[in-house]
C-alpha cells in the first residue's frame, strides 16, 4: 500500500529522517513510536506530500509523491499533530468546506456530514466556532476532517497529545473502529496507546528505525526483565533479601526509598516466568505485613532505551 | 482549477464572521467620504475625479490590511498544513485567497456608488470617466492585493504582512513624486512603475492598454511570487 524507501530529510545540516525503509500493508494499523524528535512527524509530513524529502522515495499504491502529489492527497485523510482548525468557522462550515474541496457530491454531503457528526459525535457542537472547543472537541473535528471523503488511508500524528483520559479512551476506539477497514498511520510516544490500538509498531530514533514489528514480539526483543514493587512493614531489608533471594528467577533486590517504617523493595525478575505467586509464598511464610505488591511493565522508554543501545 | 470555487468561498465569508470586514469598510467609507466632499462643493463640478484621485493613497493602506491575515494566518495557526494535505494544488490556494481579496475590495467599493448617483442628481456627471474609474479602482484593488498577498505569505506575523504590504504599495504610489530628484535616466523607468499615473489616466476614462498592462503585470508578479515562496515552504 505504502512502499516508503531511503526517506531521508535534512533540515539545513540538521538530519530529521534518515534513510528509513517502511512498507506498509493494506488494513494495518500502524504506530510510529518515539521519543519527541526522533522524526516522527517529518516522516508523517513527508508520507502526505506537505514537505518535500532531500532524496527517498514515497510510493503510494502505483503513485510517486514526486509526480502525482494531488492523486495521493486524494487517497489520504490527514490530522496534524494538534488539529489546528479554522478558528472562525462554525464546525458545520468548516466540515462542509472539506465535503467541497474533497468533491463529495452535492447530494451526498449533508448525509455525510452527518454520518461524521455521529461518528466522531459532533452532534452537539455543529453550530459552534471552532475557537470555542474544547481539546478534544477539536481533535474530533479534525477526525472527522480526515475522514470526509472516506480515503483509504488515514496518518494521524498524535492522535491524543493533551486529551484528557476519557476523550483519549474515546478517541481510541474511534481509531480502533476506522482501523478495522483502512490502513492507519499514527504516530505517539505512548506505549499504552500503540498497544491499545496498533497491529505494528515502528520504533524511530534520531531519525532512523530502531525497531519494526508486533508489539509483542519489540517487547520480547527487548529481553524485558520485569520488577514486582513491594511495600512492607515490619521487615529488615537484609532478611528480606535473604528470604526472596531464594526465589529462584529473581535478579536482583533492590531498596527504594521508603517512608518511616514502611520497607520499598524492587526485585528485578526475569521476563520468562511470572514469579509472583512464589514471592508471595515466600512472605505468607513469615510476619512481615504486606501493604503493596504489584508487577511494573516494560515503559516505552525501558524498551526504547534498550532497542537504542543494541542497535 | 476546480478547488477555486470552495477556497474563494471560504476565505470571502470569513471575511465578514469577523469584525475587521465591517472595521475596515466603515474605515474607508468615513476617510474617502470626508476627504472628497469636505472639498466637493468648493469645486462645484459634479465629478469623481477628486474622489478617484484619493484611491491609490487609501488601497495602499486598506487593502494590505485586508490581505495581511490571507496565509499569515494560516501559517500562524497551523492550518496551512491541513490545506496543503488536501488535494488542492498551489496555483488554486493563490488564485481563491487572491479572488477572494479582489471580491472584498469590490464589496468595500460597492457603497461608493452612492456618490456617482447622488451626484448625478445634483449636476450634469459625465458617466464615461466614472466607468473608467470603477474599472481603474478595481484593477487597482487586484494589483494591492496580489503584493498584500505576497507580504502575507512570507510571514506568518500579520502586523509584518501589513508592514511589508503597506511599504511596496505605498512606494509604488509615491514613486511618481519623488521622480524630481532623480537622475534623468532613471525617471522613465520608475515613472513607468509608479502605481498613480497609470491610475490616473484610466479614472480620466483613458482605457490605455499600457496602463491595463502594468496593472495585470503588477498583479502576475504578486501572485506568481506568493505561488514561489508557497514553493519554497514544501
Amino acid at each position: 500500500m505504502i512502499h516508503v524507501e531511503n526517506l531521508t530529510k535534512y533540515f539545513g545540516n540538521l538530519c530529521a529522517v534518515d534513510q528509513i525503509n517502511l512498507d506498509i500493508h493494506q488494513g494495518e494499523v500502524l504506530g510510529l513510536l518515539g521519543p519527541n524528535g526522533a522524526g516522527k512527524t517529518t516522516t508523517l509530513r513527508m508520507l502526505t506530500g506537505f514537505i518535500r524529502p532531500t532524496s527517498g522515495t514515497i510510493r503510494v499504491k502505483e503513485y510517486n509523491i514526486e509526480d502525482h502529489s494531488l492523486e495521493i492527497r486524494k487517497l489520504l485523510g490527514y490530522l496534524p499533530e494538534s488539529a489546528p482548525l479554522y478558528y472562525d468557522m462554525l464546525v458545520y462550515d468548516y466540515l462542509n468546506y472539506v465535503a467541497d474541496i474533497r468533491e463529495v457530491e452535492k447530494k451526498k454531503k449533508l448525509p455525510r456530514i452527518r454520518e461524521m457528526a455521529d461518528l466522531c459525535g459532533l452532534g452537539e457542537v455543529m453550530h459552534k466556532p471552532v475557537a470555542e472547543l474544547s481539546k478534544g472537541y477539536k481533535q474530533r473535528v479534525g477526525l472527522a476532517h480526515a475522514m470526509m471523503k472516506d480515503p483509504e488511508i488515514l496518518i494521524f500524528d498524535e492522535p491524543t497529545s493533551g486529551l484528557d483520559p476519557n476523550q483519549i479512551v474515546e478517541i481510541r476506539e474511534i481509531i480502533r473502529k476506522i482501523g478495522k477497514e483502512k490502513t492507519v498511520v499514527l504516530s505517539t510516544h505512548i506505549l499504552s496507546e500503540a498497544e491499545a490500538t496498533c497491529d505494528r509498531v515502528v520504533i524511530i530514533n534520531q531519525g532512523r528505525i530502531a525497531a519494526d514489528g508486533a508489539l509483542e514480539s519489540l517487547k520480547q526483543s527487548a529481553s524485558g526483565d520485569y520488577s514486582i514493587n513491594l511495600a512492607l512493614s515490619n521487615a529488615e531489608m537484609e532478611a528480606v533479601k535473604k528470604e526472596l533471594g531464594a526465589v529462584s528467577g529473581i535478579i536482583a533486590i533492590s531498596p527504594v526509598e521508603g517512608d518511616g517504617d514502611i520497607l520499598r523493595v524492587r526485585l528485578s525478575c526475569r521476563s520468562s516466568d511470572d514469579l509472583r505467586a512464589p514471592v508471595y509464598e515466600r512472605i505468607k511464610k513469615t510476619n512481615w505485613v504486606l501493604l503493596e505488591f504489584y508487577q511494573e511493565t516494560q515503559s516505552l522508554e525501558n524498551i526504547f532505551q534498550k532497542l537504542t543501545r543494541e542497535s | 482549477m476546480r478547488q477555486v470555487p470552495p477556497i474563494f468561498k471560504k476565505e470571502f465569508r470569513s471575511y465578514f464572521v469577523s469584525p475587521i470586514a465591517y472595521i475596515v469598510i466603515s474605515i474607508f467609507l468615513i476617510v474617502t467620504g470626508w476627504f472628497f466632499f469636505s472639498t466637493f462643493f468648493l469645486f462645484n463640478q459634479a465629478s469623481l475625479r477628486n474622489f478617484f484621485a484619493l484611491l491609490p493613497i487609501i488601497f495602499a493602506f486598506v487593502i494590505p490590511a485586508v490581505t495581511m491575515r490571507l496565509f499569515s494566518e494560516e501559517l500562524n495557526v497551523g492550518t496551512y498544513e491541513i490545506l496543503l494535505t488536501l488535494p488542492v494544488t498551489f496555483k488554486e490556494v493563490v488564485v481563491g485567497k487572491f479572488l477572494a481579496g479582489v471580491a472584498f475590495a469590490a464589496a468595500m467599493l460597492l457603497p461608493t456608488l452612492a456618490y456617482p448617483v447622488t451626484i448625478s442628481f445634483l449636476g450634469d456627471l459625465d458617466w464615461g470617466p466614472v466607468i473608467g474609474g470603477y474599472v481603474g479602482a478595481l484593477l487597482l484593488a487586484a494589483s494591492f492585493t496580489a503584493i498584500g498577498l505576497f507580504s502575507s505569505s512570507v510571514t506568518r506575523n500579520q502586523i509584518v504582512a501589513f508592514i511589508i504590504g503597506v511599504a511596496i504599495c505605498f512606494a509604488l504610489v509615491l514613486i511618481d513624486k519623488i521622480l524630481f530628484f532623480l537622475p534623468t535616466p532613471l525617471v522613465g523607468v520608475l515613472e513607468y512603475l509608479g502605481a498613480d499615473s497609470h491610475f490616473e489616466t484610466i479614472s480620466k476614462g483613458i482605457l490605455d492598454s499600457r496602463d491595463m498592462v502594468y496593472f495585470l503585470s503588477v498583479t502576475f508578479v504578486g501572485l506568481y511570487g506568493t505561488y514561489l515562496v508557497m514553493k519554497e515552504k514544501s
